[in-house]
């Protein structure tokens, strides 16, 4: 291995811990959330989450978190880079919006990529274009999304793989936010999907 | 210089008549080692990664551990688990290998084990069976034959049942006689 190489990968590395860090906070919160989501209660500084964002979308226009107000939203982070949740998320979401038909126009859902060196708009168009189209992909600058990232309180870390790759570790949670953009709900990827499709029900019909 | 290359060539061979593996197809057996249903699954189109799953049991009485893997259709192919903790899903490379106790059986599924298919070549075609091979410390080399599930399947040919509780568990790794030695 080339001495650079160690060094980026040292460097990889540190940024990471810097991330663990500097997340472990929002972690901490996030599993509160999930928790108090499954009792069923209020959700605990639900008002705080989320927060203003610019991004660009899969066709390469500017998004800025205003088009979000007004209308319930689901909106959940990953990367195409990835083999198993985030497919298997945007997988079963098109499941989902087809089951809920023509109630689900009302729903909004986005899926923001942590990994905008990678996931441009082009790309993730053509990875997009095997779901559901009301599915609308985020991207943006390393900046912009990083603003997001951290608005959304989502942990999110490169993690260098053996060939001199990487890949991620990030929050997967789907947030389910009302029209007036409080966070209703989460889903989880370990719910049954019965629970799934009820709570993105329970979003279509409030509103 | 012709005599270098000769003696060069006899170690080639040599190296290549003792490491033949045994080609055994999925289900069959390899010195101890059992291998059953291989399998990817469709990915998103322009996808770089996929993920290959199996049923690995040690029939043999001694340990063993799959140490690496090479699929057609990849440049490269790691060893990683992937657990969900706290909402966070986090992705590792199972450094040391993957150990099999004598007798044990490892399951290689969504959410848990899985091998890392990198720099795909090709996007895997439902249909279209994709070859690899598997690396084991003591068993030696493996060729199998991954099926291929559609874009989202959790499973192959059992139906849709690993939901709720069984997913659980797959994501409930404290328990596995992992060797996370380095
Ligand atoms: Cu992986």
């Amino acid at each position: 291995m080339a001495a650079g190489t160690v060094l980026s990968r040292l460097r990889l590395a540190l940024w990471g811990l810097v991330a663990v860090a500097a997340f472990a906070a929002g972690a901490l919160f996030l599993g509160n959330l999930q928790e108090a989501a499954r009792q069923g209660s209020s959700l605990p500084g639900a008002a705080r989450f989320g927060g203003d964002f610019q991004l660009v979308d899969h066709n390469g226009q500017a998004f800025s978190s205003e088009a979000l107000k007004g209308k319930p939203h689901a909106l959940f982070f990953g990367f195409t880079h990835c083999p198993d949740i985030c497919p298997t998320t945007l997988f079963e979401m098109t499941k989902h919006l087809e089951e809920l038909g023509s109630k689900a126009d009302a729903l909004k859902i986005f899926f923001v990529t942590v990994d905008p060196a990678r996931d441009t708009p082009e790309h993730l168009k053509k990875y997009l274009s095997a779901f559901d189209e009301r599915i609308t992909g985020l991207t943006g600058t390393p900046d912009q999304v990083a603003k997001a990232v951290k608005a959304y309180r989502v942990f999110a870390e490169k993690v260098p793989t053996g060939d001199g790759d990487y890949t991620m570790n990030h929050t997967a949670t789907v947030y389910l936010f009302d029209a007036k953009g409080t966070l209703a709900s989460t889903l989880s990827w370990q719910e049954d999907e019965k629970t799934r499709l009820a709570k993105l029900k329970r979003l279509a019909d409030r509103g | 210089m012709t005599n270098r290359l000769l003696a060069v060539l006899a170690v080639l061979v040599a190296c290549v008549a003792t490491n033949m593996p045994d080609q055994v197809r999925a289900g069959e057996k390899a010195a101890g080692i059992k291998i059953e249903k291989p399998w990817t699954r469709v990915t998103p189109p322009g996808a770089k990664v996929a993920a290959g799953f199996m049923t690995i049991t040690n029939t043999g009485n001694e340990a063993d551990r799959l140490v690496s893997g090479s699929v057609a259709l990849a440049k490269t192919v790691e060893i990683h688990e992937m657990s969900m903790k706290d909402g966070i899903m986090r992705m590792n490379e199972v450094d040391a290998g993957l150990e099999i106790a004598p007798g044990a059986t490892v399951v290689l599924k969504p959410g848990g084990y899985h091998l890392m298919f990198m720099g795909l070549t090709a996007e895997p075609q439902e249909g279209q069976p994709v070859k690899g091979k598997l690396k084991f410390e003591k068993a030696g080399e493996v060729a199998v034959e991954f099926a291929v599930a559609p874009l989202g399947a959790k499973s192959i040919g059992g139906g849709d049942k690993m939901t709720g509780s069984h997913e659980k568990d797959g994501m409930d790794h404290g328990n596995h006689h992992m060797n996370h030695g380095k």
